[in-house]
């Protein structure tokens, strides 16, 4: 690495905020997802104007830049590619205004979601995109990625609660995009930045929505013997414009799995279980509940439970968001995928996967956002085992085209960032990459920022040489 | 050098065919944008023949603009160039809808109204009741940005619209998102088409998820003798858990509009329990439970029999509350005369007035009491009638109603807008995006330039990055 960058950064920002040694920037070199990355330099700034001279320090030195929140990523969007500076967000973690009478947080990047929302909840107010690693992930990153949820169901993801972005260009501008009302003239910056995987910009300052806790919620689990019958039931409640605000599926394997971890009262014998939650007001509530319970019925549940209490709703949810951390007990490493298909065609999907799984020799859990048609089957692998890795990304990439066939999409919520650039043709032909990389080359020209995501590497940053990473297989946890 | 209209008709026509191909002045001129007049109009049929035209454009250093039923044109700054309108009407199939699924994949030129007739069938719809509701497009209603009141509830297209096919300046089919409501493959570019006035690429096609039509919905209007008392009110109901699905407050002098006038747009049933046959009838007078003299909240809500009621109970005491002098629940029959009104707010302004000056002010609702002063004050100033309508998400709508078209004096008229922006800066925090934003929205083409949209650079880049050559539309944003 170049010392003249070292040297210049430690100057800029004092020595404990620089790490270069092998030993440290290890630990950068992963995210949530299979893949690695590692960068020469990690940077933990304070202030946007310092985000700023790092960005021109960088350019100085021709090095790429990327900008990593907690690094709970799953697509590989917060690695060092191309390696060069990494710029940590932990340090920018202030929520700097919460306007209850607007419903509007202004907060650094780094500040993790969760708090956002603990912050709030005094209010009356919470952040509503919840995804799973919220109590870790930093709104940057959701930011970033346009992360999601369970609860994206009824309230959308993070870029319909995104209203202002303060950004760094490239060349070290600072720019402000969108406005704290959230009806600028212009065009809509905000909406084509979030969900930009870091590739156009970094995001150094967020206004956000805030909304109104709901004054009743009621948590259902219903519990079925066939997966069949699960999917279905989705399918039915979505057809009968049912909208719950999630509606979340478990299968069987993955349920056992987690009720021995989380002993969330999932029954250990089901082939299936929807954890279905509806919200607003309380007379709204009922009768929604009642309704969802008679589809839940007419597809043959085995039993359908309401949550007496919130501490039985919480312990549900935390079988639901700790399930990827319960699966790590049973293999080395697991690879979340991340998939989405028309609703209606959930039954036929889960039963291909199910078949993928055979084909390949995996056995393959389905954990996931069931109504929006957001699949996450997760495959159980062993990292040492580079045939076996190989072979599970032969699964990931036949699930995904199977997305694809059925009319449906690479990504739901994770982003497209290393792990699926190479997938993206299956989407979007040569016109769509080249005014894609026209709007990329508007704010990065240079590859600059983030370079090797998003963009298949034959089409994105041709000058950019990817490196070789030691290991080509994957990442061991 | 642009060639002489001759010159290149008789290309666009060899393109198209002739019957597609309109050069005659009297019908071109239907097709004005400020004043200006295209010398051709073109109408294709396919995508296909949209970039075909774009390509031709091109080559030709052509402007085009694009238009629907031409109900919003007057949006936007006075083009710098128009050779050709692009009546995109033609292309007006739903490609694709999928009940199971609540969503839709629906051709740029189809009108909203037929559209919607078409979800209801499957107890669905698309939550855009905006202005010109009965003609305007689904295109055209996405690329004017036009707000519609129900994004109290549902949100704005932005929130709801999955997927686009467009033609960029290069003459290219593109597409972003998808047919699936939750995606993140890619660049979001289908956003950026909201609100760009056809000046990014030309839209052919739009994704939207669809969603349930409420089955029994009611209406509310509660009257107050000051906007404090109607703002109060609006601001209990935010703070309480009422989701209404609309939630306005409507000036007197809008209100006395509201009951004196009848919007020329015809009437088209939208909800379960509206008797209009599609595009046969005017919107019934109001009644006389509406104090046209008082500010007016007006809101509306859906639900099962006991949400109504709920909402029934609670708004009544929250109305007690904040004093409000008369208070009307809307039912089936009472409620299209006001809701109707409310949708075509900005048709029947301009309707009003020879030389209408609307204004589209962006600010956070803290800050509406203290604006709503100051801009009576500057419309009281300047001796002109005006109404305004706000909502609670923030936006206001600002009219000044001069009663002749001899009343409209630009130079009062750049004094005003001047007053109004500062009484914006003045009202809000230090940082830039904390300020309001106000807009012209519709005004005589001469005092368009009293106030401009507000330079941002990173719009200019985006704009080369999809229309390299300046084809499409220029001058109408930058």
């Amino acid at each position: 690495m170049n010392a003249g960058l070292i040297n210049e950064l430690e100057k800029l920002l004092g020595a404990s905020s620089v790490l270069y040694q092998p030993e440290d920037t290890l630990l950068y070199e992963y995210d949530g997802s299979v893949e690695k990355g590692r960068p020469d330099v990690v940077v933990f700034p304070e202030s946007t104007e310092k985000v700023s001279q790092i960005v021109k320090l960088a350019a100085k030195y021709n090095v790429p830049v990327v900008g990593r929140g907690a690094g709970t990523g799953l697509s590989g969007g917060a690695l060092a590619r191309a390696g060069g500076v990494m710029i940590v967000f932990a340090r920018m973690n202030r929520i700097l205004e919460l306007d209850a009478e607007n419903q509007r947080a202004v907060v650094q990047p780094g500040v993790v979601n969760y708090e956002l929302t603990c912050a709030a909840e005094p209010h009356g107010l919470y952040f509503a995109p919840d995804p799973s690693s919220w109590k870790s992930c930093t709104i940057g990153g959701n930011v970033a990625e346009n992360a999601g949820g369970p609860h994206t169901l009824a309230y959308g993801v993070t870029t319909n609660h995104v209203t202002a972005l303060e950004l760094v260009l490239p060349d070290g501008e600072i720019i402000r995009v969108g406005s704290k009302h959230g009806n600028a003239p212009g065009y809509d910056l905000a909406g084509l930045f979030v969900g930009s995987e870091g590739t156009l910009a970094l995001v150094t300052e967020i206004t956000v929505k805030l909304s109104r806790k709901p004054e009743a919620v009621k948590t259902l689990l219903a519990i079925f013997d066939t997966v069949d019958d699960a999917a279905d039931t989705v399918v039915d409640i979505t057809a009968r414009a049912i909208t719950p605000s999630a509606c979340e599926m478990l299968d069987g394997w993955t349920l056992r799995t987690v009720e021995d971890y989380i002993h969330a009262g999932f029954p250990m014998d089901s082939a299936a279980v929807l954890l279905i939650e509806v919200e607003g007001l309380a007379e709204a509530v009922s009768t929604q509940a009642a309704a969802i319970t008679e589809v839940c019925n007419a597809h043959r549940a085995r039993e359908v439970r309401l949550a007496r209490d919130n501490a039985e709703r919480e312990l549900l949810w935390k079988g639901r968001k700790n399930a990827f951390g319960a699966l790590g007990r049973l293999a080395p490493s697991n690879y979340v995928l991340d998939g989405v298909i028309p609703r209606s065609k959930l039954p036929q999907a889960l039963r291909r996967i199910q078949q993928i799984g055979e084909q390949l020799g995996f056995q393959i859990g389905n954990i996931f956002h069931a109504g929006d048609g957001n699949l996450h089957p997760i495959i159980l692998y062993d990292p040492r085992d580079a045939a076996q890795f190989e072979r599970a990304r032969e699964a990931a990439a036949h699930i995904i085209r199977y997305c694809v066939e059925v009319g449906g999409a690479l990504t739901g919520e994770h982003g497209v960032g290393m792990e699926k650039s190479e997938l993206m043709p299956l989407l979007f032909s040569d016109a769509d990459f080249d005014l894609m990389r026209r709007v990329h080359d508007a704010f990065n020209p240079d590859c600059a920022l983030n370079p090797g995501k998003i963009f298949p590497l034959s089409k994105g940053c041709g000058e950019i040489r990817v490196r070789k990473q030691a290991g080509t297989t994957a990442t061991q946890r | 050098m642009t060639p002489t209209p001759a010159g290149f008709s008789a290309n666009l026509a060899s393109l198209l065919g002739h019957s597609r191909v309109l050069t005659d002045p009297v019908p071109c001129a239907a097709y004005a944008v400020d004043e200006t007049i295209p010398a051709a109009v073109a109408k294709p049929a396919s995508a296909e023949e949209v970039a075909e035209i774009v390509r031709f454009a091109g080559l030709e250093k052509l402007a085009l603009i694009p238009c629907g039923n031409r109900t919003k044109l007057g949006i936007g700054m006075p083009p710098s160039r128009y050779d050709i309108a692009l009546d995109m009407t033609a292309l007006n199939k739903i490609a694709h809808f999928d009940p199971g699924d609540l969503t839709l994949s629906v051709d740029a030129g189809l009108p909203l109204a037929q559209l919607n007739a078409a979800l209801l069938g499957h107890n669905q719809f698309l939550p855009l009741l905006v202005p010109w509701y009965s003609r305007s497009t689904v295109g055209g209603t996405i690329a004017s940005g036009i707000d519609s009141p129900l994004r109290q509830f549902y949100g704005n297209p932005r929130d709801f619209l999955i997927g686009a096919k467009f033609v960029d300046g290069t003459g290219k089919l593109c597409k972003s998102g998808g047919r699936v409501v939750k995606n993140v493959t890619g660049y979001d570019l289908h956003k950026l088409l909201i609100g760009s006035l056809g000046t990014l690429a030309i839209i052919t096609r739009l994704n939207f998820r669809t969603f349930p039509a409420p089955l029994a919905s009611r209406g509310f209007v509660a009257s107050f003798p000051n906007a404090e008392g109607a703002l109060a009110l609006r601001r209990a109901i935010a703070e309480s858990s009422l989701t209404p699905l609309t939630l306005d407050i409507v000036s007197p002098e809008l209100a006395r509009l509201f009951a004196t006038q009848t919007p020329q747009s015809h009437e088209v049933a939208v909800f379960a329990g509206e008797n209009h046959t599609s595009g046969q009838s005017l919107l019934p007078p109001v009644g006389d439970w509406f104090r046209p003299r008082e500010w007016q909240l007006c809101a509306a809500f859906a639900g099962t029999p006991e949400v109504l009621a709920r909402y029934e109970r609670d708004l009544m005491r929250l109305a007690t509350n904040s004093s409000a002098t008369s208070t009307k629940f809307l039912d089936d029959t009472t409620r299209p005369s006001l809701w109707g009104r409310l949708r075509e707010t900005l048709s029947m302004l301009l309707e009003a007035s020879p030389a209408a000056v609307i204004f589209k002010i962006s600010i956070l609702p803290s800050h509406h009491a203290a604006l709503f002063a100051s801009l009576r004050q500057i419309a009281d100033r300047a001796a002109l009638p005006h109404a305004l309508a706000a909502r609670a998400g923030g936006t206001i709508f600002f009219a000044l109603l001069p009663t002749s078209a001899n009343d409209d004096n630009p130079n009062l008229l750049a004094q005003i807008a001047t007053q109004i922006s500062d009484s914006l800066s003045a009202s809000e925090g230090p940082a830039q995006e904390d300020r309001g934003h106000a807009t012209i929205l519709f005004a005589p083409c001469a005092h368009k330039h009293a106030l401009c949209v507000p330079e941002v650079s990173a719009g200019r880049r985006l704009k080369a990055a999809f229309d390299p050559q300046g084809v499409f539309a220029p001058g109408r944003f930058f």
